[in-house]
């Protein structure tokens, strides 16, 4: 079993179909989905976690290839802007994951490890310097 | 045993100068001794690097054919102030773009203002100047829209009335309603505080008595070599200090001034404080040379050994009642958790200590390789100063 974070986008004309309902049934995948939006151009991003075995997860990424619907590997929702980091560390407190973090105590160093990241966003907010922002 | 400016500065052109930074020189005095490491060492780094609002440039346009003196003018539709010269204009960090929502819809975003204008700029980015006027006979032109960078500008001179607060102010929440300030986003009920100080890098905790920087001494503004021009606006020396002479509230300030055009834009960065605004952080390094020894004494200061006021910002601050909390050491905040009337309280920085240390260590290499000379001060700045309040006078309506 492995487990792969992606988020997808769905264009006005994909939006209606139950496509995470068969990625469930048909390809057997256990699906957590941190975050879902419709913007008000009826466009739909969903961003998720799929588990499952590694032929099943290639079978349905196939099976979404058949709709007009993009694929972003890796967990994209969020986007940490390191250049744009200034190390900080005001986002620390407010991660209730601790996915951003000050890792070297003597420099202050602050990374972050996405995959404790659960998209909550709650870094966008507090980052002053905007290195922090959601893709959708 | 003291040495002169001259002497520190032969050192450091002739490429001899021992130079350490504020925290590598906090052991090195333990395991020489002061009299000792008094002789060896010439020249100690310290740095800052946070936001701090009042912070600003002056731009100079050149003329336009025909020319125009321009009344009113928009910098990527950031208000930049006008009542200087035909094409002088001043902007302003904390300016909010035209049309920004500001609070309407608390709490606001500030995602763009005069602080990301000032990052643009230093960044080499393109930007918009809109301009108009009511035109004179010697300047004809009414109106202005064309795009520039800032290697079309004659000077960008930056500008800031007030930089590296010698302490600061430690903020909390003890309502029960969440806050947004300065100092970030606080949490109700004391879930979490926030400082903004380098700490033991600062350079106003380094030399507490202002013994080595005054108005006249060469400074690195963002990798620009700049001056303190002046005591810094709201510089109030007359205040509560520990037994070793720092401040245990904000006490001393700079005002600081260097070209833009040599600036480095890691370290001249626009911010957006979520319900507050817009505002820019900087990076400061001053150099202290060690003249004597009780002089070198003071830069071995430690996190430890400064400590700082908590504030509530829910109703303290805004308020003015002067009413203070606790007290805690930088040691203790930079922890990153605190007891505050019976309750563990995760504390974070707005400062960054990542960047602070990084430009004692840059400003430490400038100066080993003599490309970076000191400068004595022409006047001190004020030791006996305390601060005014705003008395509201006049008929009660």
């Amino acid at each position: 079993m492995i487990t792969k974070k992606i988020y997808l986008y769905f264009p006005k004309s994909e939006t209606e179909k139950p496509i995470v309902y068969q990625l469930v049934k048909d390809y057997d995948l256990i699906v957590n989905i941190f975050r879902a939006k419709v913007t008000p151009e009826e466009e739909g991003y969903l961003s998720l976690e799929v588990t499952g075995s590694q032929a099943n997860i290639d079978r349905a990424f196939s099976f979404l290839s058949t709709f007009d619907v993009d694929i972003h590997a890796g967990n994209k929702g969020m986007i940490w802007d390191a250049g744009r980091c200034a190390q900080c560390g005001a986002c620390v407190v407010h991660c209730p994951t601790g996915a951003l973090s000050i890792v070297d105590q003597s420099t202050r160093t602050v990374a972050f490890n996405e995959d404790n990241c659960i998209e909550c966003l709650a870094c966008v907010a507090a980052c002053p310097f905007g290195a922090c922002s959601s893709a959708f | 045993m003291t040495k002169t400016y001259a002497e520190i500065n032969e050192k450091i052109a002739s490429g001899k100068a021992v130079v350490l930074t504020a925290e590598e020189v906090i052991d090195y005095v333990d395991k020489r001794g002061l009299e000792a490491a008094a002789k060896e060492v010439d020249v100690v780094t310290t740095a800052t690097f946070g936001p701090m609002c009042s912070s600003g440039c002056f731009l100079n346009f050149g003329h336009s054919k025909p020319k125009m003196r321009i009344s009113e003018a928009w910098i990527n539709d950031v208000m930049a102030y006008c009542g200087v010269a035909a094409v002088d204009v001043y902007i302003g960090a904390t300016q909010l773009r035209h049309s920004d929502p500001a609070n309407m819809y608390h709490p606001g975003e500030f995602r763009y203002g005069g602080g990301h204008v000032i990052e643009d700029l230093v960044a080499g980015k393109k930007l918009q100047l809109f301009g108009l006027s009511y035109g004179t006979d010697d300047y004809p032109r009414r109106e202005i829209r064309t795009l520039f960078d800032i290697n079309d500008l004659n000077q960008a001179i930056m500008v800031n009335p007030r930089n590296c607060y010698q302490n600061y102010n430690v903020a909390v929440n003890v309502s029960d309603k969440r806050i947004y300030t300065y100092l970030g986003i606080l949490r109700a009920k004391m879930r979490n505080m926030t400082y903004c100080s380098a700490g033991q890098l600062a350079p106003l905790l380094n030399d507490p008595f202002y013994e080595t920087i005054g108005v006249g001494t060469a400074i690195w503004l963002a990798g620009a070599r700049g001056i303190v021009y002046a005591q810094g606006t709201q510089h109030c020396s007359l205040v509560e200090r520990g037994d070793n002479g720092v401040p245990v509230e904000g006490a001393g300030t700079l005002a600081l001034t260097a070209n833009m055009k040599e600036m480095r834009p890691e370290f001249v960065r626009g911010t957006s404080f979520k319900g507050y605004g817009v505002s820019l952080a900087l990076g400061v390094g001053i150099p202290i040379p060690i003249l004597n020894p009780e002089i070198l004494r003071r830069t071995t200061v430690r996190d430890r050994d400064i400590t700082a006021c908590v504030i509530d910002y829910s109703t303290d601050y805004p308020e003015k009642t002067g009413k203070v909390l606790a007290r805690f050491t930088y040691e203790q905040l930079r922890s990153g958790e605190v007891e505050l009337l019976g309750k563990k309280v995760p504390v974070t920085s707005l400062s960054s200590y990542n960047k602070a240390l990084k430009i004692c260590n840059l400003l430490k290499s400038e100066i080993e390789d003599g490309r970076f000379l000191l400068s004595e001060p022409s006047q001190r700045l004020p030791l006996n100063q305390g601060m005014k309040s705003l008395n509201i006078t006049g008929p009660a309506r």
